[in-house]
Parts: structure tokens; sequence; C-alpha cells
């Protein structure tokens, strides 16, 4: 199975993701400069975190345009696995690979900090080695991570079982204070229809060490690599 | 010629910024303040091979594609000679 990791014009988890493919999950994995278009050799993308194109006009909002999107489009629709984190998930949405958006923070601070994540759903290649209501603890670094949708798509997502991570408290509830972005129903990280394409605010590539703090993020890579590891 | 687009949140999405900025102005003394909203303003200029009707169709069609998230905002586009 191989990995790849897409860099924009200002990706800047780019080597944390590599790092820990390369390491962790112990596979090969290349980094994939946004003006490259063929994807055909990877089972796995990852667009990473960081501020693509200084977030400028929105966050994620330029990043569409770069020439690789167009390939990762056609690489999730033939079912390729595609995983959005930060702006990776912020780049989705705009790219309408995901639906909603990611808009500013409530109190309209960066918030950079570890949260909790209660795990909503494990039929994803993204959780099937975690446990539905596990607690993750994981770092956030956004400035827009407060996720909205209209009431149809959030029907939509609910219904579907796309939710797939909620902000909660220590002991999994999903509270206004445990909500630390404002996100529509708590929202951290959804899935598309087929299940291929997962976007998440949280960093789990920034958890994979106890030394930093937490390697709750683990469960992710885990997950990743179970499944490639299931068609291959 | 010149085209001018407006882009503005939905009015059912919250715009925490405008708040924060209508927080201040009160704080400052302005009075009868109902809502302060925040939104982006773009010029657009255009040479003089684009006329009127193309000018409006091109500026609402990057307004639609590029300029605004139609999930969260709306927008508006004036053309000026």
């Amino acid at each position: 199975m191989k990995f790849g990791v897409i860099i924009f014009p200002g990706s800047n988890c780019d080597h944390d993701a590599y790092h820990v493919i390369s390491k962790h999950v112990g596979q090969p994995v290349s980094f994939v400069w946004h003006k490259e278009t063929d994807l055909s050799s990877y089972d796995c993308v990852i667009l990473p975190g960081g501020f693509s194109y200084g977030d400028y006009l929105r966050a994620g909002a330029l990043a569409r345009f770069s020439p690789v999107m167009r390939s990762v489009k056609e690489f999730a629709a033939r079912g390729g696995l595609v995983l959005g984190i930060c702006n990776g998930f912020q780049i989705l949405c705009e790219a309408g690979l995901l639906p909603g958006a990611l808009m500013r923070n409530r109190d309209l601070h960066f918030l950079c900090q570890h949260v909790r994540v209660r795990v909503e759903t494990t039929d994803t290649p993204f959780t099937n080695e975690l446990t539905r209501g596990e607690v993750l603890s994981l770092p956030i670094a956004h400035a827009e991570g407060n996720y909205t949708c209209d009431d149809a798509t959030l029907g939509e997502l609910q219904t579907g079982d796309r939710v797939v991570l909620r902000y909660c408290d220590a002991e999994g509830r999903t509270t206004d204070e445990s909500n630390p972005n404002g996100a529509r129903d708590s929202i951290a990280g959804i899935c598309n229809r087929a299940r291929n394409v997962f976007g998440m605010m949280p960093h789990p590539e920034r958890a994979c060490e106890e030394l930093l703090g937490s390697s709750d993020g683990r469960g992710v890579f885990r997950s990743l690599a179970s499944t490639l590891a299931a068609v291959s | 010629m010149k085209a001018k687009v407006y882009v503005t949140l939905k009015p059912s999405v919250l715009d925490p910024q405008g708040k924060a900025i209508q927080h201040s102005v009160e704080q400052l003394g302005f009075g009868g303040i109902e809502d302060i909203r925040q939104g982006k303003y773009f010029e657009i200029a255009l040479d003089e091979s684009v006329n009127d009707r193309d000018a409006r169709a091109t500026a609402e069609r990057m307004a639609r594609e590029v300029l605004s998230n139609p999930v969260i905002e709306d927008f508006r586009v004036e053309v000026e000679q």
C-alpha cells in the first residue's frame, strides 16, 4: 500500500503526516507537489494541515484550484482513500468532496489545544480499528474550524452515519463547553456518502507518540493500514 | 469597465466577526445599532474587449465559483462604466 501526502504552498503538517506513515504505519509514502496530476500509484492520499495559499479568500478556497485537486476528485471517485486533516478538511469542503463549510471559530480566536473527540462510527476505513463511543485526546490548531451546513445536509450526515467524530468532554458527553469552536452538532469530522473521503479538524498525525502528549491519533492510521492490508 | 462584487454571509449564518465589531463600535458610544455584518468586496477591472452583458455574466460566474462559498455566503454584482 502506498501513501501520498500532498503539499500545497503553505502546507505545514506535511512532514508530520509523512513521519507517521513511514515510522508508525511502516508503509511507503511520498510527497506529492500540488502541481502533480498522477495519483495512480497511491492507495491513500492525505491533504495535510497548514495554511495553503495563506488562507487567502477563505481557508482552503484557493487550494481547490491546484492542478492536483482534479486528480484527487477522480481518485476519490474511483474509491481511493482521501484523508483531509485541518486545512485538508477545509479544502475538501471547498472542493465539494465533503458537504458544508468551516467558518471562523465562535469566539474568533485561533485555538491551539488538546481536545477530546468521541468516535461516532467505526464503519469507515479511517476508524474501523477504533471503538464506537471511544474518547480520543487530539490536538486542534485552527481559526476556522466551526463546521456548518444547512438542515438538510445535517440530517443526511446524521441518518447516513457520516458524522465520524464529535467534540466531547472527558466522559464522552457532547456539551457546549466541550465544543471548542461552535461547530454545528459538535462535529469534528465527517465522511462522504461512499465513506472513502474523511475530513477532520483535529490532528491525529500530531498525536502518535506519548512524548507529544497523546498517541490516540494512531488509531486513525492503524485503521487505514488494516483497511488497505485487507484489500491488497 | 469595472465589476464590483459584494460577498456577504447568508442571513441564517451567524457572523461572530460582525458581532465583535458591533460590540467595539457600541463601546465607542455609537448608539442605535441593530446589527453589523461583515462581508467582502472585490473590484474587477475589465478591458474594452468586454461588453456590458458579458461583464455581468463573467463577474457572476466568478462570484459563484470562486469569490463566494454558496454554503454560507450570498453575493451581489454591480457593473459600472
